[in-house]
């Protein structure tokens, strides 16, 4: 470790690993690394994130359990708890329907999921934990899945037309095309990726003030960024996913 | 050595603030998305809620820009590419 204009560099066996600015004391590119245990001396780390996500799965699934177990004693007519996880469901069955049409209800499920795990990772910033989607890794596989998904289905509904497509409006623009094809899970993990780093590091330099100065506002910013933020995020996930996937299975 | 360290860092220091400035862009474009929405519902008051989901939407597509910047510049604070030259 050497000390410079009031910045940490920080080594780790000769490697430079990052640079902590003055007083800040986060790790802002998730690379510290807790040792797990060691198997044939190949030394396995994990994240915060990877530790995050773990906590973040473990309670999606206790809940999905619960809502299993609780689903023999659901009635015909709703109430309470039966209530708030079928307004849930609707809410994206809905969703999925009107866009993509009643073939692909079976896709509901997978776009629950996606929207349950973003808005448990984004809340789960309330919880002292680091949100796993402040982590590029994350968002970019979420956003990898939908990648592949769009393909594959542009693939088998459209066949030829989506080969076709590429070379619209004439064969000079197959470059520019495939660009705006990759450009696609780029923006969608960047956002979420950006948006709820940025709270995490505002949130964080906040926390560094005095505790006079910072009377009451870590309470109001936490209510931004990781309820309002973080759920509007989720949503706006799930609906561009839906739209990019009903970009390709519209005109058949 | 370590002067050209301390250069690299200031100007990284200044990229970095001036990179953010592509915020400007995105808080004009959803300050317009906004505005028109808010005409929308002035016109149809029983469409608001469609108008607000694709309002939102569509402010969340003009602020990918916004973000862009701000990674860039986080990129030159936290993970900065040029300090390696210098260790």
């Amino acid at each position: 470790m050497q000390n410079f204009l009031d910045c940490d560099i920080i080594y780790s066996e000769g490697k430079f690993l990052y640079i902590t600015g003055g007083g800040l004391n986060i790790d802002i590119t998730n690379r510290n690394l807790w040792f797990l245990f060691e198997i044939g001396g190949e030394k396995v780390y994990i994240t915060q994130s990877i530790f995050a996500t773990w906590v973040v799965m473990a309670v999606l699934i206790a809940f999905a359990v619960f809502v299993r177990i609780k689903l023999k004693s659901f009635k015909q007519i709703p109430s309470g708890f039966q209530n708030m996880v079928e307004t849930a469901v609707d809410a994206i069955a809905n969703l999925t329907r009107t866009n993509l049409g009643e073939k692909f209800d079976y896709l509901g499920g997978y776009f629950f999921a996606v929207f349950a795990f973003i808005l448990a990772s984004n809340y789960s910033g309330l919880f002292g934990l680091r949100p796993p989607t402040s982590d590029i890794a994350t968002t970019l596989a979420l956003a990898l899945t939908v990648f592949v998904l769009l393909h594959y289905f542009g693939i088998k509904m459209r066949k030829g037309q989506y080969f076709k497509d590429y070379l619209s409006p004439f064969f000079l623009f197959l470059p520019m095309n495939i660009i705006g094809e990759i450009s696609r899970p780029i923006s969608l993990s960047f956002r979420l990726f950006g948006n709820i780093l940025g709270g995490l590091i505002i949130l964080e330099i906040i926390y560094g003030l005095p505790v006079f100065v910072r009377f009451a506002m870590p309470a109001a910013l936490h209510g931004w960024f990781d309820l309002f933020s973080g759920g509007l995020q989720a949503f706006v996930f799930t609906v561009l996913s839906i739209t990019y996937i009903s970009l390709q299975t519209a005109d058949e | 050595m370590e002067d050209a360290l301390g250069y690299v860092l200031g100007m990284s220091a200044i990229a970095s603030s001036i990179s953010v400035l592509a915020g400007i862009g995105t808080g004009i474009g959803q300050g317009f998305a906004a505005g028109k929405a808010a005409e929308a519902v002035g016109r149809q008051p029983e469409a608001r809620g469609a108008v607000l989901s694709t309002m939102i939407v569509g402010c969340a597509v003009a602020e990918t820009a916004g973000i862009y910047g701000l990674i860039v510049s986080l990129l030159l604070l936290f993970a900065n590419p040029f300090v390696q030259y210098f260790i």
